[in-house]
């Protein structure tokens, strides 16, 4: 049994089988077998290893011209490893003795040697590990036949364990199969946690090494509220954790009780509580728990997980769907935010070397006329449907709003001369995640009918930390002052320009914070819907005098820590439970 | 270095000189050449002892620049296996620097 400390990202409680996915999606089908069957088995590992040398002979012999020196080592240490007769024996071993199957000795054992390189005190020689899973992948690959066994197609619960997960893998993730989700990687705000939360099934990132202590088949027991992952847990803790987790799920039922009442603080002053989608499906889970609207819906999933680009009815269709689900409660369709990531950047004729900073989000749609236009009109048909906005993300200037403003306006000029209605009043919108568009919000504020703080991005460009990166997550706080002294100017600017304004960043989930968002001014909050109930339940129970008067005290500490502190005590003492 | 004159066992000390150790290549080599040999060939670091023509199991080795290891060789081509062994890691240092 090894036990794994990481950061808990979504709550929840989750014992299942684990399925290791990764970057190709190689699935262990099964752990035990008959003792009759191992025989077989270890024909199979005898016919592997045959094959995948096999393969590598042919590959150097139609590469020999073309492969420099380095790679045809490689390949020659990589095909040594499959000759020799120690390795195959220890995995024979195994299924003679364990009585496993093929792929998980294989998995298994070559996870061992792995972790034996990556530990020794010497970078060159710790990065062999990545040739061994190489190796593993390639006995895998022959093992299963050249199936690629595929999330989509599962038919048992499973808990998913990868060092990280793309948007592309996690977009067919079904909640029925997929009980809970654990990475080696990722931070609080990384895709992993968005899509745990979005889902509401428990997750833990930022353990580290989990994927090398833990093979396909293992039992895990993952601990969203601790942050915690226990591979091949012993009886006693399995019976623990059953026994939590069946508290843990009263403790959800009894806030499912809170649905039907009004988010209305003990003074009677009213917070909208809005929900944040990826998917239309998931407006139903906004009603179901109580929530008034969608306050952000990420649409680059509809880009995600398809070899081509989404036409514009399939953008018309979700909207459709959304809009219909929600009945004429409000829904802010935020345009394409895609960057950095696989998408974008393989559209490049060369990488970009900083895409956090680079061509991404809006700055790709201005740049990308077409496609974003695509959008927009989908957008415009769709807002005859109900109480639709659109929002634009990563505006960091005047201009680039202006910009996007008159495409809008080229775009709804071109459905009027096609006579198809769309809301010619339909609000727009910006996503105030940059200190620059923080510190000229005044000025912006005159340009838009809402803001939306985007605080997950916020922090990050202020405290200029990586989200995702588990070196130095701590550093990421919502508490730190510079960013609570940014938050507080972009608030007040907006009430003096009379706009609305929004919270839609993972603060606003957060119950540390939720005093600290109603004393500063903040009446409208959107948040992945599986936390709606719970952030309801703290509304309710405090008055706006006590937050203004909270959010006083915190404006004038200096220290993140000290803020941080005093605001997860003063959140504990109005709901003791979620803690 | 010691012989033993009656069972066919030749023994010696060589020290891995490379820079960048017994790594995966360099394993390979020794792998490939002890392997041209009849005999039995043990590889030891003082902690553990491994097959010389276990590809796996000298690269769990990873021996790093400047650790000494112990090769101990059995059978009829002893001699000429430990010395070539000796001759590849120390003089010819894998082709490496």
């Amino acid at each position: 049994m090894e036990i794994k400390k990481g950061i808990a990202v979504s709550p929840g409680i989750a014992i299942a089988e684990a399925l290791i996915v990764d970057s190709e999606d190689y699935r262990i089908p099964q752990r035990s077998i008959q003792p009759s069957e191992r025989a077989d088995e270890i024909h199979r590992v005898r016919k592997a290893f045959r094959e995948a040398s096999g393969e590598l002979e042919h590959y150097d012999r139609l590469q020999r011209g073309i492969w420099g020196r380095k790679i045809r080592d490689i390949f020659a240490v990589h095909n040594r490893f499959l000759r020799d007769r120690s390795l195959r024996k220890q995995i024979t071993d195994m299924i003679r003795l364990d009585m496993v199957t093929a792929e998980y000795a294989v998995s298994a054992t070559f996870r061992k040697i792995a972790r034996h390189f990556s530990q020794i005190n010497d970078q060159y020689i710790s990065e062999r590990a990545a040739d061994i899973y190489d190796i593993e992948r390639r006995l895998l690959r022959r093992l299963l036949g050249g199936r690629k066994e595929n999330i989509e197609n599962l038919a048992r619960e499973v808990a998913i364990v990868a060092r990280e997960l793309s948007p592309t893998q996690t977009a067919g993730f079904n909640k029925r199969f997929i009980k809970g989700i654990a990475t080696d990687a990722g931070g609080r705000t990384s895709h992993t946690a968005i899509v745990a939360r979005s889902l509401g099934i428990p997750a833990v990132v930022a353990l580290e090494d989990l994927t090398e202590s833990i093979s396909g088949g293992d039992t895990v027991v993952i601990d969203g509220n601790r942050g915690i992952a226990i591979v091949n847990p012993d009886d006693e803790i399995i019976q623990q954790y059953e026994d939590y987790a069946r508290d843990f799920v009263q403790f959800e039922h009894s806030l499912d009780a809170i649905r039907q009442k009004p988010a209305v603080t003990r003074d009677d002053a009213k917070i909208t509580l809005l929900g944040n989608i990826e998917f239309p499906d998931e407006a139903e889970m906004v009603l179901e728990k109580g929530g008034d609207g969608i306050g952000l819906y990420r649409t680059e999933f509809l880009y995600l997980n398809r070899p081509d680009e989404p036409s514009e009815q399939d953008h018309y269709q979700a909207y459709a769907k959304t809009t219909s689900i929600l009945n004429q409660r409000p829904v802010i369709i935020r345009t394409v935010d895609l960057g950095a990531d696989k998408y974008t950047q393989s559209k490049r004729f060369a990488p970009e070397p900083n895409p956090f900073l680079g061509l991404r989000s809006i700055r790709f749609c201005l740049q990308n006329l077409t496609m974003f236009k695509r959008q927009l009109r989908a957008i415009l048909r769709a807002s005859v449907l109900g109480d639709v906005m659109v929002m634009f993300p990563l505006i960091t200037n005047m201009q680039e709003l202006k910009q996007a403003k008159m495409i809008l306006r080229d775009v709804m000029e071109d459905l009027d001369e096609e006579s198809i209605p769309y809301n010619k009043n339909i609000k727009v919108g910006i996503m105030v995640e940059t200190p620059s568009a923080a510190l000229t919000a005044y000025s912006l504020a005159r340009d838009v009918d809402f803001f939306s703080l985007g605080t997950n991005d916020l922090i990050q460009y202020t405290l200029a930390v990586d989200r995702g990166n588990e070196q130095v997550s701590t550093l990421y706080s919502a508490a730190d002052p510079a960013v609570l002294r940014l938050i507080r100017t972009v608030i007040q600017d907006a009430h003096k320009a009379q706009i609305d304004i929004s919270v839609c960043g993972e603060m606003a989930s957060e119950p540390e914070f939720i005093m600290l968002l109603l004393g500063m001014g903040i009446r409208t909050v959107s948040l992945t819907p599986p936390l709606i109930p719970e952030v309801k339940q703290i509304i309710r129970s405090v008055s706006i005098a006590d937050c203004n008067k909270l959010a006083r005290k915190v404006l004038t500490m200096n220290s993140e820590r000290q803020i941080s502190n005093y605001l997860r005590d003063c959140a504990i003492r109005v709901l003791p439970e979620a803690f | 270095m010691t012989a033993d004159p009656d069972g066919g066992i030749f023994e010696m000390e060589v020290e891995i000189k490379n820079s960048d150790g017994l790594h995966m290549r360099p394993a390979m080599q020794f792998v490939d050449m002890a392997s041209t040999f009849n005999c039995g060939i043990e590889v030891s670091n003082g902690q553990t002892c491994v097959d010389a023509k276990s590809i796996m199991q000298m690269s769990m080795l990873a021996a790093t620049r400047g650790t000494r290891l112990k090769i101990t060789a059995r059978g009829d081509d002893a001699e000429d296996a430990v010395r070539a062994l000796k001759e590849l890691v120390e003089d010819k240092m894998f082709d490496e620097t």
